[in-house]
């Protein structure tokens, strides 16, 4: 039943790495450490919340803040099972997984949704 | 140089044993000495019941696969003058995550299984007639998937991967590398009967691209690559199931290039 | 093929084989190995930065207050040395996939495979402009 999934599962993960490589440490580099630690001139609020209303931005960040987590949830998944040797419990890690990325995606559809 | 160098052997004998012991063996070392020659060596002059494979001494029959210091080599492609610094000690074992029967010797029949079940052999979409005379391939066609004919069956890269060592019915480097040798010849239109039995957990899917059965490969033949290139390929082909669900055509390219190689 | 059992050590035609065990600390016996498992985990710290910018854009959405409170947030020290240790991570994330691509998708030109640091270049190049632009998108008001 499951080797049906695992081709666009494992497609979901490529592209969830692509998203992740160009554009996570960027923004973990900005919001992380440079605003925080005033390396560099923090933007203003209403200047982040122009940018997020336009529908492209939305896009961008709906793109960016679903695939890497499928990226995350393939990744994980595996390195469970090689890891820790734990192979037995795939239902378990399977749900616990894939279910988190889909409650990530859903929360950030909701929360770009909700910004007017 | 020092005049010897100490290798300690695994030794394993079933009537014997339960588990593996080491046994320090003292070797000459001879500039041009492979670890193989020091195998021969004690063999022949220290302890005759050393039991291990070889044959062609030359890095082509793939025998003579053996864990020198914890890497997979092949025992006469590895010197032993490059050991003869590093405390002077060498330790030889058995390939890993492989049953042992004897010694340095191990079991291959679930791996031969494993190369039987990707059916490496040709497929073609038709057989044409005797009359029309052989296929013809391109220099190009043949650069497709000569890469992936070189290998050797020497079962390094199976001791070099983690997966292999971690699940049993992983089919494992050398398998999936064959399988695509023969996906990507022209000649051949059996991908998707092997990618039936390939796109599995056990198969392609296991693979998690830790690539150390590339690094290790006498013969660089890159299996995490051919793995990884099936991978992609076995998306789109399920890509193409959704598309066309009412039947698959067998791929248009492989069957035009054999037609126009034999119009040439 | 036979699985033998544990009792006999030697039955005609069939020795006892010797059956390695493999620790579930396999990973730990060898540096590549524990590279392979830092670079598989840096998915972790890839998760984690999404889940950052989630509670940033909620921050956004509550307002400028809620925003002001997040940004305070983030400058707290063991943000700020997780933010450290996830950039690590993450960049090690980028390289290695980038420099492993070109293996999944050999690119080749009139019938030459195209060198493999010849492919992945381009995508260090997209990395940097990428990152660039959205340095410069974000940075567009001061305030």
């Amino acid at each position: 039943m499951r080797q049906s999934n695992e081709a666009p599962l494992w497609a979901l993960f490529s592209a969830g790495g692509v998203v992740a490589a160009f554009l996570i440490p960027i923004h973990l580099f900005l919001f992380g450490l440079a605003f925080p630690l005033g390396w560099l001139g923090t933007p203003s609020y209403e200047h982040l919340m122009e940018l997020v209303r336009s529908p492209l931005v939305k896009l961008y960040l709906l793109v960016l803040c679903s695939l890497p987590l499928f990226h995350w949830a393939h990744r994980f998944r595996y390195t469970l099972y090689d890891g820790l040797k734990v192979k037995h419990l795939n239902e378990v890690i399977f749900t616990l997984c894939y279910g988190g990325a889909v409650v990530g995606s859903v929360l950030a559809a909701y929360v770009l949704w909700s910004i007017k | 140089m020092a005049d010897t160098i100490i290798l300690e052997i695994a030794r394993y004998s079933p009537e014997r044993d339960r588990e593996p012991t080491f046994k320090s063996y003292e070797v000459p070392v001879h500039k041009d000495w492979v670890i193989l020659d020091a195998l021969n060596h004690v063999k022949d002059k220290v302890d005759g019941s050393l039991t291990y494979r070889w044959s062609c001494r030359m890095g082509i029959c793939g025998s003579c696969g053996i864990m020198v210091n914890g890497e997979p080599k092949l025992g006469c492609a590895t010197f032993l003058s490059s050991y003869a610094g590093t405390g002077n000690k060498v330790r030889v074992e058995a390939l890993r995550y492989f049953p042992v029967v004897r010694d340095l010797v191990t079991e291959l029949s679930d791996f031969l299984a494993k190369l039987k079940k990707v059916k490496p052999w040709l497929i073609p979409d038709n057989e044409p007639p005797l009359s029309e005379g052989e296929f013809l391939q391109t220099p190009e066609q043949l650069e497709n998937y000569k890469q992936f004919a070189m290998c050797i069956n020497c079962t390094l890269c199976y001791a070099a991967c983690p997966v292999v060592g971690l699940d049993s019915t992983f089919v494992g480097p050398a398998a999936i590398a064959l399988a695509q040798r023969y996906n990507k010849d022209s000649r051949d239109g059996g991908t998707q009967e092997r990618t039936a039995v390939l796109a599995h957990p056990e198969g392609i899917w296991g693979c998690t691209f830790v690539g150390e059965c590339t690094r290790v490969c006498p013969k660089h033949v890159d299996p995490a690559g051919a793995i990884q290139q099936y991978k992609v390929e076995a998306v789109l082909q399920w890509a193409r199931t959704l598309i066309l669900p009412w039947g698959q055509k067998k791929s248009q390219k492989t069957r035009e290039e054999a037609g126009s190689a034999a119009a040439d | 093929m036979q699985q033998l059992t544990n009792a006999p050590l030697y039955t005609e035609y069939h020795p006892r084989w010797y059956r390695p065990h493999v620790s579930v600390y396999w990973w730990l016996g060898q540096w590549r190995y524990l590279k392979f498992i830092l670079r598989e985990l840096s998915s972790v710290f890839v998760a984690a930065v999404i889940v950052m910018t989630l509670f940033q854009l909620r921050a956004l959405r509550n307002g400028p207050e809620a925003y002001a409170h997040f940004q305070q947030r983030m400058q707290s020290p063991v943000i700020i040395a997780f933010a450290v240790i996830s950039l690590f991570f993450v960049v090690f994330h980028s390289i290695t996939w980038f420099n492993l691509t070109p293996r999944a998708m050999p690119v080749r030109l009139r019938g030459k495979r195209i060198p493999e640091w010849m492919v992945a270049a381009p995508n260090y190049a997209l990395w940097a402009i990428v990152s660039f632009i959205i340095s410069w998108l974000v940075l567009g008001g001061r305030g």
